[in-house]
């Protein structure tokens, strides 16, 4: 198309286009390199292809600087990011997951994570292959869950309406498998799959793949759990007399950025219209492959959806998805988010079925003491017939429970900490993985959130405020996983034991939080939020939360327009 | 020579022999002179009766990078490498030698050889080194950094002034060279997150201040002559051992294993010791003093009671801690004291040879003077005793790699019994009881048993599982300063890879550059069935073959129990298997092979 020139990036292609262009559709050397015994690790160009099977190379960072004294490399291993498409898993895949944590794993935990998946953290190089072929054995995989592709496709976890859920998440599913990368790399390299002779396509991806991340989602109004914003393309549900009609479809939202780097910055999704279902993967199709072509490749820190749409404009952007479609957006419909978090506790959905959501702290399914999270999950995955959903919000829904099992389901959750008595301020905290695993991260987020949750609870009862919450969520790098750039007070990872603060989010997630003060110390941090807190008590319009609060009176600015005001 | 002697310009030489030295050293450039006049001093120092006499022909190596600009950098994120290798380019361009290498791959040492160096490096966190840089920063800080006096730097910062510790490690760099005497050719540049243009301003202004140093020179230099020969004598034996300092006693397996295995480094500086790869060094240890403590107590004696020692004279403790052996045990330690004391007991567990020595093997002396607590004198004791002697542990360094340094792998025994804990002697003493930094003794013994090929073009195939990975660390560093030609081989077992790889990432590193043609690794608790080196051995059996039949020689190192004599039984199966040779046929073979001295052991 001659008249794509101005709207594609000239210059030197980034590092990773290279390797994806070399990697003959994502195998690259990783066979060669899974028979090297002198390393536990990967070597360069693999490194960075294994994250389109879905896995990380992460070390033990606590005892990083003590192994290289020792002379012994980092403690190599991987992470895994499952692709379960709407976060549904059945009992037996449960079984066969918890299964593999404990045999395999070195931290021994299920991690449910913001993606609405779980992780594998601490896979040795040796039982890689024995990992994938464990799960695809109870078909699960995890391909393209990272990587330059679209990752695994979110949808609302609601359980109350149930039909609703299920015609939802069944689009989730028809998406994410549309979508998925065609190669068969990965049955090959960790399947030994048959080597045929056909030469791979990539149709959709293209045969570099994306640009950058890309991350899709399906969410029922008015429940935000999957904060659309978060996420490149959005499928919002519309309802007409209880039956699905279409989707309101969201492009460009993001929080990834670069400390320093004002070129990068979180941006809220905009609404391109309304879309009948049955264009539902054809409007999916047309705007991979829309950012799949003017994407940036010469700069992957502007290479997101969100910045393609600042460069190109968003009118540009929405007519070559309608022509490339063949189909027109028609006016949006209106829809309202009114929350973000997950309803804990028993529902009853329309089918007569039981969902019981479990508050699982951090996502973290391990046994603690008094708190046998994981034992807990197996012994319901044993005698439960429905299935589990993982929620973005990292927590469980056992659901499609039988009035029958409801009780013998309940005492097990019960005796297992899985039903915790926690503050609505804990439901209502969030962070991602971060230290000692997560390579990128920059403080610690996962491990210091109960502390930091505790002291905002005695800040709130200080202030009379007990019942109160605020959307609090800490990210331990700019990159995004713990959304803390939704939140109303969300903390950003700068070094070890420092943040940048920023504030004035709102509850539903429609807006962006900005910037109050750089990297600063936790102590700081609890210093000023105590002041705003007070504030907050004195001078709270009712049920103002405390994000709308900071903006009416001034405490901080509104960001309207990112790209704008957030570094104003 | 003496200084009487008056001739010549320099009063010191013959106008002929000036004449000769002046043909000999024309055309050579600085640093080949620089080089040449230190030969000639090591010549001098080794001839002159009244100097330090025995100190070795100090040959100082030649740089490798003479007139080169080595660009080193560290970074976490990769922009400290984008601007390095970009600016190798760059100095190529302009005429002047450059190479480019991570601190991860630096060799800390190699320091001293440089003339001139690039520095550009992130800081980590709040203030700390990345990881590549932390080895190189620690060295430049340590009191094991050399003097460097002629070496030019310039540091490039990479940093975020949003943080406290701004570029804190290109500080720590700025500040250590000039600490060790080098000299900057520029200010050091600090960069902010937009560091383009200053990065860009930086190399250019580096390159003109180093113009003219580098890009005049063309000429390469010599090889070095090699240092191979025998081993120089020594004015320090078992009997005068040398003072040498504990530098490093560094735990190298990982805090889940279920070993203590120790890298030890000793200081020889001005000792003028000088060892071959393959050699030993005895070390002399003083005991546990809790443990002569309790010695003392088990026999109700003090610690402050004099006894004799040959025409010495000292106190119970001193001779217990100094100059008995104490950790090994002994019948005539019992023997000794059943006759003094008188004791039923002890003489009747005299009585029983097999039994003595049943009860013997687990016990240190500390255990007879607890389970047997009889009357007897401080000198009794003392005389009961063997003479405490050195432990011998396989060298694992070339001098040719660490100079005046001696390298040790030192496993450390320790356990508890008795309700309080029991170590080895000399293990427990440089693994736990000695700090850095005090006095060890130590003296060389040679073993012309365990010596490289002398063709450095002949394979070597080198069985080192354990702490018998030793000597084989030195013949790597060896083989690595001699640029020899010929393949090696690596067989290693421990038991497991993430914990127990002894010195990987030097081999890694080897692997890396290819001096080490082959590693192939044991770890025996990695999987359901135990695997060992010999059976990585025969897997291997082919191609191990065709290596002896190429002329390799076939080294095996640590333990002689089990591990050596399954190893033989390997080779065996593998003369049969790929030789097609009978069961006799084999032994002939292998002691062929030991007899052309292509089969070497060094076991314990």
């Amino acid at each position: 198309m001659s008249d794509n020139k101005n709207l594609i990036v000239e210059g030197k292609l980034a590092v990773n286009e290279r390797i994806k262009s070399e990697s003959n559709f994502l195998r690259g050397t990783i066979t060669e390199d899974l028979g090297d015994d002198l390393t536990g690790g990967f070597t360069s160009d693999n490194f960075q292809l294994i994250r389109f099977h879905g896995m990380y190379q992460q070390d033990d960072r606590d005892i990083r600087a003590e192994r290289l004294k020792q002379k012994l490399e980092p403690l190599h291993n991987v992470m895994l990011r499952a692709r379960l498409p709407g976060g549904v898993i059945t009992s037996k895949q449960w079984l066969a997951i918890d299964k593999f944590a404990d045999d395999y794993t070195s931290y021994g935990s299920i991690r449910l994570t913001t993606r609405q998946t779980f992780q594998f953290h601490g896979v040795l190089k040796p039982h890689i292959k024995l990992m994938h072929q464990t799960l695809n054995a109870v078909g699960i995989d995890s391909i393209a869950t990272a990587g330059d592709v679209n990752r695994n496709v979110l949808c609302t976890s609601n359980p109350e309406v149930s039909h609703f859920h299920q015609e939802a998440y069944q689009w989730a599913i028809k998406i994410s498998e549309h979508l998925l990368p065609k190669t068969r790399a990965y049955a090959e390299v960790w399947l030994d799959g048959e080597k045929v002779e056909t030469t791979d396509e990539e149709p959709i991806l293209g045969s570099n793949y994306l640009p950058r991340k890309f991350k899709t989602t399906v969410v029922i109004p008015p429940q935000n759990d999957v904060d659309v914003h978060a996420n490149d393309l959005n499928f919002v549900a519309i309802e007409d007399n209880g039956k699905l009609i279409g989707f309101n479809v969201l492009v460009g939202g993001g929080l990834a950025m670069t400390h320093g780097d004002h070129s990068t910055f979180p941006r809220k999704a905009d609404n391109f219209g309304f879309i009948g279902l049955d264009d539902t993967l054809a409007i999916a199709e047309a705007v991979v492959k829309t950012q799949r072509d003017w994407g940036n490749r010469v700069n992957r820190k502007n290479a997101k959806t969100k910045y393609t749409l600042e460069r190109v404009g968003v009118d540009t952007f929405k007519a070559e998805v309608e022509k490339r479609a063949g189909v027109k957006f028609a006016d949006a419909k209106p829809f309202e988010f009114t929350g973000r978090g997950d309803r804990y506790g028993w529902v009853e959905g329309v089918d007569g079925l039981h969902h019981l959501t479990c508050f699982i702290e951090n996502g973290r399914i391990l046994d603690y003491p008094g708190k046998t999270l994981k034992s807990g999950c197996k012994a319901i995955a044993e005698i439960h017939p429905g299935e589990f959903r993982m929620t973005a919000n990292q927590n469980l829904v056992i659901a499609g429970v039988p009035a029958e099992l409801k009780e013998q389901i309940q005492a097990l959750a019960q005796a297992n900490g899985l039903m915790p008595q926690v503050s609505l301020q804990r439901k209502d905290s969030m962070a991602c993985v971060s230290l000692p695993t997560c390579p990128l991260a920059m403080a610690e987020a996962e491990r210091y959130l109960p502390d930091a949750v505790t002291e905002i609870e005695g800040l709130l009862a200080k202030h009379g405020l007990a019942d109160e919450s605020i959307i609090y969520r800490i990210t331990g790098c700019p990159n995004g996983c713990g959304r803390a750039m939704l939140a109303e007070v969300g903390l950003v990872g700068k070094g070890p034991g420092k943040y940048n603060l920023h504030l004035g989010g709102n509850r539903a997630g429609t807006r962006i939080p900005k910037m109050y003060k750089e990297n600063i110390t936790d102590t700081e941090i609890m210093t000023i939020l105590d002041e705003l807190i007070g504030q907050w008590a004195a001078g709270r319009e009712v049920n103002e939360g405390f994000g709308d609060f900071v903006i009416r009176s001034g405490v901080i600015a509104e960001v309207v327009d990112s790209a704008k005001d957030f570094y104003a | 020579m003496s200084n009487q002697q008056q001739f010549g310009p320099g009063g010191v030489v013959e106008p002929n022999q000036l004449n000769q030295i002046t043909q000999a050293i024309t055309g050579l450039d600085s640093s080949q002179l620089t080089w040449v006049s230190g030969y000639i001093a090591g010549l001098a120092a080794a001839q002159d009766p009244n100097a330090n006499n025995l100190a070795p022909i100090a040959i100082t190596p030649v740089p490798e990078s003479a007139g080169t600009l080595t660009i080193i950098y560290g970074s976490q994120t990769g922009n400290a490498k984008g601007i390095a290798t970009a600016y190798q380019v760059k100095a190529s361009e302009a005429g002047i030698p450059a190479k480019v290498i991570s601190m991860a791959d630096y060799k800390p040492r190699q320091i001293k050889n440089e003339t001139h160096i690039a520095i550009v490096v992130s800081t980590h966190g709040e203030g700390e080194a990345p990881d590549d840089a932390v080895e190189l920063h620690e060295f430049l800080g340590s009191k094991k950094a050399p003097k460097l006096p002629n070496l030019k730097y310039a540091v490039l910062g990479l940093g975020d002034t949003s943080y406290e510790f701004f570029c804190q490690t290109a500080k720590d760099f700025d500040m250590r060279l000039a600490t060790l005497g080098a000299t900057a050719v520029l200010e050091r540049v600090d960069c902010d997150v937009d560091y383009d243009s200053a990065a860009a301003q930086w190399q250019d202004d580096v390159l003109a201040k180093i113009k003219d140093d580098l890009t005049a020179k063309t000429t390469q230099v010599a090889s070095t002559p090699a240092a191979n020969t025998a081993s120089v004598a020594s004015i320090y034996t078992k009997k005068n051992p040398f003072a040498g300092t504990l530098l490093t006693s560094q735990k190298i397996t990982g805090r889940d294993s279920i070993k203590d295995i120790r890298h030890i480094e000793i200081s020889l500086e001005d000792s003028g010791i000088q060892y071959q790869v393959g050699d030993a060094l005895g070390v002399y240890f003083l005991n546990d003093e809790a443990i002569v403590q309790r010695m003392i107590n088990a026999y109700g004696l003090s610690a402050e009671e004099t006894v004799t020692l040959g025409d010495e004279s000292l106190t119970l403790a001193q001779a217990l801690t100094e100059k008995c052996e104490l950790t090994l045990s002994y019948p005539t330690f019992v023997k000794a004291l059943a006759e003094s004391s008188g004791d039923a007991a002890l003489t009747a567990l005299l009585a029983d040879k097999a039994a003595l020595r049943e009860y013997l093997v687990p016990r240190q002396i500390v255990d007879i003077a607890i389970d047997y607590p009889v009357k007897v004198t401080a000198q009794q004791v003392v005389d009961a005793c063997r003479p405490l002697t050195a432990r011998l542990y396989s060298i694992a360094s070339s001098q040719n790699e660490v100079e005046d340094e001696v390298h040790l792998t030192v496993a450390l025994v320790e356990y508890e019994e008795h309700g309080f804990v029991h170590q080895g002697g000399a293990s427990g003493y440089l693994a736990k009881r000695l700090d850095e930094g005090a006095p060890v003794k130590v003296y060389v013994e040679g073993n012309d048993n365990f010596r490289l090929p002398a063709d450095p073009n002949t394979p070597v195939i080198m069985v080192g599982p354990g702490t018998g990975i030793a000597p084989f660390r030195a013949f790597m560093q060896e083989r690595d300063a001699q640029e020899a030609e010929g393949k090696n081989w690596l067989f290693f077992g421990n038991p497991s890879f993430t914990q127990d790889f002894l010195y990987q990432t030097e081999w890694q590193g080897y692997v890396k550059s290819g001096l080490l043609s082959k590693i192939s690794l044991a770890f025996s608790r990695d999987q359901a069935e135990k695997i060992y080196v010999q059976h990585r051995l025969l897997e291997q059996g082919a191609e191990v073959y065709q290596w002896l039949e190429a002329g390799a020689h076939f080294y095996v190192c640590g333990d002689a129990n089990h591990m050596a004599k399954d190893v033989e039984q390997a080779l065996l199966t593998i003369y049969q298997t790929h030789g097609k040779q009978s069961a006799d046929e084999a032994k002939k073979s292998l002691l062929a092979l030991r007899k052309a001295k292509r089969y070497q052991k060094d076991v314990y």
